[in-house]
């Protein structure tokens, strides 16, 4: 660690009591470098077992990492709390200028406790914090959130505004946190946990400098790490066409799912692909503080007012794969104008893309098939492809006129418990299932990852990369190589790296660029770090109540060919098994 | 006589990543944001774009004019060179430049004024700044 490093200093905040402490945490931050390393002993610590994830005790927790501020793409804040969506694990990335802001305020981490009687937000500097009013902003959309604080606040160019919409407020499970606009705190619901505090916005500001010991051997490390990132194909990758140029290749795979997985291709594939989406409407490419990728994609979707001749708003409208695939392909919606309308009005709302695009392909089907009633749905029909009465359906998630809304707006495994359609309901561990129908280690990474995301342990990536090579999945590979990613990602995700810089922080590298900051370890050593992190995350998840026994794939994967063919049961009940011991083994310490 | 001057090329190239903010702290060795001569911030959130704050390069600055010590010498490229030596820390060149691109080091108490030294070009991927050499005396 950097000398006189302040991202030892943890800030803590008390809603119920409208006070701030900080206390010094070395010890922590020596031994787990930050982010979800720091994070996971925050949260066993400050969240009482068996805590109501939507109640005054469960904390949510900002930290940064010892790279964030140094190196290029170390640009990501790791959120911990308890979801309300799955009622275990709360773990979400962003970067936006939120891990700039944080680090350069000179904090590692901020912990948020209690709950408000008041809607406030909260202003932090380096001072500390300023509880703000914000019965006003109650019930805003998450950009007139953001355009009020920006006006009424200083600091800009150096501030993260961190806001929910209407869905945290009104406590949908996977109500989402958004930041400088168009980057999220997605997943497991962290804006229901800020709604359910009164917590309507977080603004972070700072701009302090750090110094490490050998200044020269900074400047050089930190120039090969920039020039690898911005002449390796990633920059390509992720800046020209960004995430959605997996579109096209995921349709030729059969691999992207359609119409609640009925279909694993779209016939109109063509029409929402990342080619389409840049040469109709690509307005403006933004990037998060401190990485030159720039992989933010933001439409501008001009529409004329109706009844005012010659009078147009242009929206800009951020898109990526993950959102065009539940809102685009799982819906059967074919065109980019009614998806960016759909997408727009979930980012408005505050809503989780993902999470509501599925639970949305469920109802439709439970439609279909006629167990759900008109009446239930508040007299909204749903039909694939008909983008207005899914953004009818976006308001009814979050106004919940109806106890079939209200149980929607806990997700699809929740609502399939009550309604019926659990073998269709495609969540995976509580969470609705990310765009990839590549073959097992996809979904079995689903289930299995310590957040039931695609990001733990890229099982889509494995089911590529296994095709590619002409290879069958064994369940050894399978499950060895998934918990072996899950585990290094620990550790990028501790520092904090963007995940898509992790061809460039390759474990040599993260040990050259640890090394200016004092740090003088291996790779074996790091990656043994890795384990250390993802063993105290399964003993979180056991402590609440996560029971490995239990876990089940949604009956619909067996019904849809992958690239690799029909999934076999048998095949995923033996790594099902073959991971629970690996689990046990983990938690014995055997790494 | 050559000097040089750093220019914003085409501020709609900008993507608001301030790589450029970290090269220019990064001159002294350090790393963060507090000594950082430039700046980009959002043109009102970041659907906007960007507004990127740097030296103008002035051949008449306004901010050598508010100096009420002289500490800031007019640059033959335009701009100034802060002789911090005489800079007493009143922050009239502060509220004198009419495009805010000075900004204060609280740990110094003096302002921070772009050298042109062009540190930041080599961090910059989209081209957005670039450093000009021109002959002294010949601006434009």
């Amino acid at each position: 660690m950097i000398s006189g490093d302040p991202i030892s200093r943890v800030l803590y905040v008390d809603l119920s009591r409208k006070r701030f402490w900080v206390e010094e945490r070395r010890e922590l931050f020596e031994e787990y470098l930050g982010g979800v390393g720091v994070g996971i002993r925050l949260l066993l610590e400050e969240c009482p077992r068996g805590a109501d994830p939507l109640g005054p005790e469960n904390p949510i927790i900002f930290v940064v990492g010892q790279l964030n501020g140094l190196f290029p793409a170390a640009s990501k804040t790791v959120a911990l709390f308890k979801s309300p969506h799955t009622g275990n694990l709360g773990e979400s990335h962003a970067g936006g200028r939120s891990a700039t802001a944080i680090r350069m305020a000179g904090y590692g981490a901020i912990v948020i406790k209690g709950s408000s009687d008041i809607p406030l937000y909260l202003s932090i500097t380096d001072k500390g914090v300023g509880f703000r009013d914000a019965s006003a902003l109650w019930g805003m959309a998450t950009y007139t959130t953001g355009r009020v604080i920006r006006e009424r606040e200083p600091r800009a160019g150096i501030r993260t505004i961190m806001r929910i919409g209407p869905a945290g407020e009104k406590l949908v499970t996977y109500a989402c946190v958004v930041t400088e606009t168009y980057r999220h705190f997605g997943r497991l619901g962290l804006g229901a946990v800020f709604g359910s505090k009164k917590l309507k916005a977080v603004l972070v500001a700072g701009k302090s400098s750090l110094k490490p010991g050998n200044s020269k051997l900074y400047r050089e490390v930190y120039k090969e790490i920039f020039e690898e990132i911005t002449k390796s194909d990633l920059m390509k990758k992720y800046h020209e066409l960004g995430t959605p140029m997996n579109v096209l290749p995921l349709n030729r795979l059969g691999a992207l799912p359609t119409r609640n997985l009925t279909s694993a291709s779209f016939e109109q594939a063509e029409n929402i692909s990342g080619e389409t989406f840049a040469e109709k409407h690509l307005g403006r490419r933004v990037a998060c503080s401190h990485c030159p990728v720039s992989c933010i994609h933001l439409a501008a979707l001009r529409e004329p007012y109706e009844g005012e001749p010659y009078f147009y708003k242009t929206r800009m409208i951020s898109y990526d794969y993950e959102p065009i695939y539940a809102l685009g392909s799982m819906l059967g919606i074919g065109s980019t104008e009614g998806m960016l309308k759909l997408m727009d009005e979930v980012e408005i709302l505050g809503l989780d893309a993902m999470s509501t695009g599925v639970a949305l392909a469920w109802t439709t089907e439970m439609q279909a098939r006629g167990l759900i009633s008109q009446e239930e749905t508040a007299g909204l029909k749903l039909e694939w492809g008909k983008h207005e009465a899914y953004i009818r359906a976006v308001h009814l998630l979050v106004e919940q006129p109806t106890p079939f809304f209200k149980a929607l707006a806990k997700g699809v495994a929740y609502a399939s418990a009550k309604y019926g359609g659990g073998e269709f309901a495609l969540a995976f561990g509580g969470n609705e299932m990310p765009g990839y129908h590549t073959g097992p280690a996809a979904h079995l990474g689903f289930l299995l990852g310590s957040r039931h995301s695609h990001l733990d342990g890229a099982g889509y990536s494995l089911d590529e990369n296994l095709l590619k090579k002409g290879e069958k999945p064994t369940v050894e590979i399978v499950v060895e190589g998934l918990l072996a990613e899950e585990a290094w990602r620990q550790v990028l995700s501790s520092l904090v790296v963007c995940f898509f810089a992790r061809g460039v922080y390759k474990p040599e590298t993260v040990c050259r660029a640890l090394k200016v900051l004092g740090y003088n370890l291996t790779p074996e050593e790091l990656k043994k770090l890795g384990w250390k992190i993802l063993k105290h995350k399964f003993e979180f998840k056991l402590r609440e109540g996560f029971n490995l026994q239990a876990l089940k794939f949604p009956e619909r994967i067996f019904e849809v060919p992958t690239p690799h063919g029909m999934l076999s049961k048998d095949f995923m009940e033996e790594a099902l098994k073959a991971y629970r011991g690996r689990v046990e083994d983990l938690l014995k310490g055997n790494l | 006589m050559r000097a040089s001057r750093l220019r914003v090329v085409d501020v709609d190239l900008c993507v608001g990543c301030q790589c450029c903010m970290f090269a220019c702290n990064r001159r002294f060795g350090e790393a963060g944001l507090s000594k950082s001569a430039i700046q980009v911030s959002s043109a009102g959130g970041f659907e906007r774009g960007f507004i990127v704050k740097v030296c103008n390069a002035c051949s008449n600055p306004p901010c050598a004019r508010s100096c009420p010590t002289g500490a800031l010498k007019v640059r033959e490229a335009g701009g100034v060179i802060l002789q911090a030596q005489k800079c007493i820390g009143c922050g009239r060149c502060v509220e004198a430049c009419t495009v805010n691109a000075i900004f204060w080091d609280e740990s110094l108490g003096k302002p921070i004024i772009c050298t042109h030294c062009g540190y930041c070009v080599d961090y910059c991927p989209y081209g957005v700044i670039r450093l000009e050499v021109v002959e002294a005396g010949r601006l434009d």
